[in-house]
């Protein structure tokens, strides 16, 4: 598949749009899966995959073709999808951090409201209510946890789409992976 | 061994596949005799299992043809070289026939020799005309009876008069294709009509230039 995509993206390099449709079609779940999870609901999910496909296609020539295109596409998907979370949360938010008590309090608090009763776990789709506890994660810890075990990008990889340092990755992934242990222990 | 720190980090460098021989040995050793940290390295183990059983979403039904429609509009250029490639060169006696026509022998004789409206900084090897990576032609340029190879920029319209536009396989070290820059119109001129349209724009936009 990575050979046939290379190809389609050599195509759109010289010009021509009609293989970019193919690009699109063969991404198109995951990148508006990625931010549907990103951004928690349908219709900014539709903007924001439109738009990264929309500036990939612009900006097709700054891409490196040694490098891997789903990295590249995600980068620009992840970073729109943060840009939009920014601009409509308090900056709190965005940032928290998950790290000791204090944080997870806090964090908790936020979601209490949400949050459904055990014994009504039982009862409801499990996979939409897993979903529903990734996608209240901070947005720093959501997109690593993601890319990592719903994309299944390798750690080096996620540092490169999201240009933050290995072991920032590693000690994100860390905190989220507790946090997420902590909200889903009971199921 | 602290359970609350050393174990936990131990578990999450197992779960990132960086654990070390040694690392490996201390971790499952403290887990045989700790029930705290057994539940816990399960706990994580299963947290994985059940974020990847999340709910898989599928893009609406008609999210390409979406994109696709809000893309910009193809370069003008590709669109002419496409359309160019899709039409063989015309005939001698079309041309003489357009000569006729037009009564333009001085411009357009019979004869295919390269004509090129400007040469300072072009590189001309035979038929082949070329725009250097690093040069920027200002104003129009007309090639007839050639090639042209377009690496630099055209601050103008480029008018291919019988001639073609050849994309330059590009090889440059895995960077960017770096396809020369017309600023202009790109107008091919090789067929009959064509030609005639051509010079008619041409005495139109003579009589009425300012
Ligand atoms: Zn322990």
């Amino acid at each position: 598949m990575d050979q046939i995509i290379r190809e389609k993206i050599k195509q759109v390099k010289k010009g021509d749009q009609s293989a970019f449709e193919d690009v699109v079609s063969f991404f198109q779940n995951k990148i508006y899966q990625h931010c549907f999870r990103m951004l928690g609901n349908a219709h900014e999910a539709e903007d924001m995959a439109q738009e990264a496909f929309i500036r990939a296609y612009v900006n097709i020539h700054s891409f490196d073709d040694n490098r891997k295109f789903s990295t590249w596409l995600y980068r620009i998907a992840t970073n729109l999808t943060i840009d939009r979370i920014r601009k409509r949360k308090p900056d709190y938010f965005l940032d928290a951090e998950i790290k000791g008590t204090e944080g997870l309090d806090m964090y908790s608090q936020l979601a209490s409201k949400e949050r459904l009763p055990d014994e009504e776990v039982e009862s409801i789709d499990l996979q939409r209510y897993i979903h529903q506890e990734i996608s209240e994660l901070p947005p720093k810890y959501r997109s690593i946890i993601m890319l990592r075990y719903l994309e299944e990008f390798s750690l080096q990889e996620i540092s490169d789409i999201l240009d933050i340092p290995l072991g920032t990755v590693k000690t994100r992934i860390h905190r989220g992976r507790e946090a997420l242990r902590k909200r889903l222990r009971h199921v | 061994m602290n359970c609350n720190n050393k174990s936990i980090e131990l578990m999450h460098k197992y779960l990132d596949g960086d654990l070390s021989k040694g690392e490996e040995t201390t971790l499952r050793m403290h887990l045989e005799e700790c029930e705290a940290c057994q539940k816990h390295f399960h706990e994580l183990k299963r947290t994985i299992t059940l974020i990847q059983s999340a709910e898989h979403i599928s893009a609406p039904a008609d999210f390409t043809s979406a994109v696709m429609k809000k893309l910009p509009t193809e370069k003008k250029s590709m669109k002419y070289t496409r359309w160019l490639k899709a039409h063989p060169v015309v005939t001698a006696a079309a041309i003489f026939f357009i000569f006729m026509m037009s009564g333009v022998f001085s411009m357009y004789n019979q004869n295919s020799e390269l004509v090129v409206s400007k040469q300072e900084n072009l590189i001309i090897q035979g038929d082949t005309v070329t725009v250097p990576e690093d040069v920027t032609v200002e104003g129009d340029l007309l090639v007839k009876n050639g090639k042209l190879i377009i690496k630099g920029t055209v601050d103008g319209n480029v008018t291919l008069i019988n001639s073609k536009l050849i994309d330059e396989p590009i090889q440059s070290e895995g960077l960017m294709a770096s396809v020369g820059e017309v600023n202009g119109e790109l107008e091919t001129v090789d067929q009959v009509f064509e030609w005639i349209w051509y010079k008619l724009k041409d005495l139109f936009e003579g009589v009425f230039a300012f």
